[in-house]
């Protein structure tokens, strides 16, 4: 337990902030880093901790958005019961296409590619499909109330995105101390010396799927709640699946605050670059992109990992990032 | 004299139109050091590939503790009891020393207290025991191949697989390591060994099998092994054992 | 219920017939040689890198707006642009993979997905930029000019695409096999230690091999330009058919990479006459999945 006190502690410190900050454009800046840190928190345990780099978790953000808000809006199913839906259907859409891929062997850059085959695939779907209103999309109805999981004040979606983002945290730092954690990082630094070890690589990185499209489905849920419009381009479009994988590698990749720190810097940045330049179209995701080639040149452990190497040089104590390991008495 | 706990049963391995292994037979038994040994290119990593799950035989059998285990897959091998370093040495390399052997104690321990525990007392087993916390990407390649070494002691394994160990390390350290290896046999676990290096060979192994061009050409003691032609031939080419014998009478 | 089924299955039947189907394969195939030019580049790219370039499809887009201009500004016809683009965008994607993408991912392949990813992103989003969404469109005189060939009418800039597509091929054919440069990217495709062993500037090589693959891509949307549109989507939309494209005749493989760019483009257009523009898409992504999860080697290629 002692081990949450940097997570409760950064907890304590982030909800606090909407007691101080009553902008309510900060406070939207902030729900929507959070968001994506929420998503990028989801690509961070396939890619960052398994080593599986996914071009394609608009596919399960876009699938939490779309089942929330269609069952809400078609079946008027609960908001809370459309919530969850939508996770289980993130989780589930992980483990089919985790099989599939899997099976087949598929890593590297076949993997990056059939996964941006999947977000496609959906994209156009649901871009054509009746039951996600094809071309004109979704519209929530606004119904404001804790049982619609609707608020009028920003700072209440705040905390409500600040929980999922606690709970993610929770889970990877748990994750991080299991067996499944161990196995999931040995099998991305050599899967085949780690299958020697008697792990079952594809199992484990079938479930590191699943776990990874209930994350990310769950930011698309909550986009749903908070922005109550959802159309094919913005459930399932690229802008996202970048912005996911952006995140943790600038962030740190496999580590538990990764897609934090990164989601508030790269959103930060792409605030500073409207600001300097006007509201132009594009620009912050120039931005992302310049950002990423800078981040893998010259810092691919990202920041976090740039820290840790700062201190390995200065402590010439050489433990790696990943696991936290007790220390062991001679 | 009991079955022995590892059968290879004319074992053929293809690649296309290449023979890698031609119907070779061996067997280890329990609890003993038994050495493969032959000249490069001869299919003794091929073998242990196959025999580890890692590709299938062509043809043949695999009989592990009296079970048939052709076809099953690495990870399933592991946990019945077959273990195997790579002749390649491959860390978990952004992992520190005792992060690369919990993997493997994971195996048969879930808790991760209990796997920790285990994972140090292999660890000093081999010798790394100061070593723990370094990064492995920092170790030495004679830490390396101890490390490789305790990664797959760290499952338990019944059976362990040692592919050229030894290569890459000057005498001293050899004769450090020969120690670690022999005190493994002396608690049960049964070794089949690739090995160049040939005074661990004679001093280690009690059985011998050689390979050469995929097919076993000889096999018994160390003694019996050295003095045999055919592998004098294998090694130093054709006519080499006369012209030894020659050398020798005159 | 039972009206609507008959009038599909009426419609569906005078879709099959010949005056229809023949010229709709033809178009596919036309449609495929300028699909097959973009596909060359990308198998070029991978056989001898290694790596995915998920930057081709922005590449294209660039080179589409450029060929825009060239049209607009210099007055030039695509066919005559391509001249002039074709060296210029050899010389960016020299640029871009020796100063860009070589030094920033260090020859990791994660990183170079990264990279080429994060400079796509950068393109597109420049282009967006500079130019809007708006989609632009040229308008050459022959655009809409129609040939004779006896059993059906084919628009003079898809006939042009093909040949010109066919004409690039072997030219590519021909420098692989006959120059020296050519013979230095086999030996490094083949056996890239070996190649730096034996003197050859491997990033050189990896460099040109970059160009290369760019400048097909320039070509190619010269030779688009005069019958399609022009926005930053695009190259996005062209290359994820030319992955598909490459997946299926296999990574590496420049016959794969023709065929399998001739039978993508049939499947499209057919497919198109049956389930309509967008759901058209659709059948080439479900090959393109179902020809990763079961064959991914591809028609021609080694197994990744």
């Amino acid at each position: 337990m002692k081990e949450l006190t940097p997570i409760a502690a950064v907890l304590t410190v982030l909800a606090a902030v909407p007691l101080f900050v009553h902008s309510n454009t900060t406070l939207n800046f902030l729900v929507i880093a959070l968001m994506i840190a929420l998503a990028g928190q989801g690509w961070n345990v396939l890619g960052g901790y398994g080593g599986q780099y996914s071009f394609g978790h608009a596919a399960f953000f876009g699938t939490g958005a779309y089942v929330t808000a269609v069952l809400q809006v078609r079946y008027g199913i609960n908001a809370w019961l459309g919530f969850v839906a939508g996770i289980a259907a993130g989780a589930a859409l992980g483990g089919v296409i985790g099989a599939l891929t899997f099976r087949s062997g598929l890593r590297g850059s076949y993997f990056a590619l059939v996964t941006l085959a999947f977000a496609e695939v959906l994209r156009i779907v649901a871009s054509v499909a009746p039951i996600t209103g094809a071309g004109v999309g979704t519209l929530m109805t606004l119904e404001l109330g804790l049982h619609a999981l609707q608020f009028e004040s920003r700072a209440a979606f705040y905390w409500v995105i600040l929980t999922l983002v606690g709970a993610s945290l929770i889970i990877v730092h748990f994750i991080e101390r299991s067996r499944f954690g161990v196995w999931l990082v040995a099998v991305r630094e050599n899967e085949d010396a780690a299958q020697a070890l008697g792990v079952d690589a594809r199992k484990i990185k079938t479930i590191a799927m699943t776990i990874s499209g209930a994350i990310t489905a769950a930011a698309g849920c909550f986009y749903a709640q908070y922005f109550l419009f959802v159309d094919s381009g913005i459930a399932y479009g690229t802008w996202i699946s970048i912005e996911a994988l952006l995140t943790p590698i600038i962030g740190g990749v496999g580590t538990v605050f990764g897609p934090l720190l990164g989601a508030l810097v790269v959103k930060s940045l792409g605030e500073g670059a409207k600001l300097v330049t006007g509201d132009v179209p594009g620009l912050d995701l120039i931005v992302y992109g310049a950002v990423l080639v800078l981040v893998i040149a010259f810092a691919p452990r990202g920041l976090i990992g740039g820290l840790y190497q700062a201190g390995r040089y200065l402590r010439r104590l050489a433990v790696s990032p990943t696991i936290p390991l007790r220390k062991v008495r001679s | 004299m009991s079955e022995p706990l590892l059968v290879v049963d004319r074992v053929t391995r293809r690649f296309g139109g290449l023979l890698a292994v031609n119907a070779a037979s061996l067997s280890a038994q329990q609890g003993r050091i038994t050495a493969l040994i032959g000249p490069n290119g001869a299919g003794k990593t091929t073998l242990f590939a196959m025999i580890s799950g890692f590709i299938p035989a062509s043809e043949g059998i695999i009989r592990f503790a009296g079970e048939d285990i052709g076809g099953e897959p690495p990870h399933r091998l592991a946990r019945r009891g077959i273990a195997r370093t790579f002749q390649i040495v491959q860390p978990f390399a952004g992992l520190s020393v005792c992060e690369n052997i919990l993997v493997g104690a994971h195996l048969h321990h879930r808790a991760r207290e209990a796997a920790l525990a285990a994972a140090e007392a292999v660890g000093r087993k081999v010798g790394l025991g100061d070593l723990l916390e370094r990064a492995a990407d920092t170790l030495t390649v004679a830490g390396r191949k101890r490390l490789e070494l305790a990664r797959a002691l760290a499952i338990s394994p019944r059976l362990l697989l040692l592919d050229e160990v030894l290569a890459g390390l000057n005498p001293s350290e050899i004769r450090d390591f020969v120690p670690v290896i022999r005190g493994l046999c002396d608690e049960g676990i049964t070794i089949i060994m690739i090995e160049h290096v040939m005074q661990a060979v004679m001093s280690l192994a009690e059985h011998v099998f050689v390979l050469a061009e995929g097919r076993v050409i000889a096999d018994g003691t160390p003694a019996q092994v050295a003095a045999d032609p055919l592998v004098i031939e294998a090694y130093l080419g054709h006519g080499a054992a006369a012209k030894l014998r020659a050398s020798h009478a005159g | 219920m039972r009206i609507i089924r008959s009038r599909r299955l009426r419609s569906a039947a005078s879709v099959l017939s010949p005056t229809i189907l023949v010229p709709a394969v033809l178009n596919g195939l036309m449609m495929g040689a300028v699909y097959a030019l973009v596909a060359l580049g990308l198998t070029l790219i991978y056989g001898v890198l290694h790596i995915i370039n998920f930057a081709h499809g922005a590449l294209l887009s660039a080179a589409l707006f450029a060929a825009f201009f060239a049209y607009r500004v210099l007055g030039l016809d695509p066919y005559i642009a391509a001249l002039l683009l074709a060296p210029l965008f050899f010389a960016f994607g020299y640029g871009l993979q020796r100063f860009v993408i070589g030094p920033a991912s260090r020859g990791d392949d994660r990183n170079m997905l990264l990279v080429t990813l994060g400079i796509a992103v950068i393109i597109e989003n420049a282009l967006l930029l500079a130019f809007r969404a708006d989609t632009r469109t040229i308008n050459v005189p022959y655009a809409f000019e129609t040939i004779n060939f006896g059993f059906a009418f084919l628009a003079v800039p898809r006939v042009i695409g093909f040949v010109t597509v066919f004409v690039v091929a072997l030219a590519l054919w021909l420098i692989m096999t006959f120059t020296d440069m050519g013979r230095a990217i086999r030996a490094v495709a083949k056996e890239k230690l070996g190649a730096e062993l034996a003197g050859i500037d491997v990033a050189h090589i990896y460099a040109m091999t970059f160009g290369l693959g760019t400048a097909c891509v320039a070509i190619a949307a010269c030779l688009l330009i005069p019958t399609y549109y022009v926005n930053p989507g695009v190259g996005n939309a062209f290359v994820l058919v030319a992955f598909t494209i490459v997946v299926l005749g296999g990574m590496g493989s420049v016959p794969g990479a023709l065929i399998g760019a001739m039978l993508i483009g049939v499947v499209e257009s057919i497919s198109g006459l049956f389930l309509g523009e967008s759901l058209g898409q659709i059948g080439i992504f479900v090959i393109f999945i179902f020809v990763l999860l079961v064959r991914p080697s591809g028609l021609f290629g080694a197994r990744a």
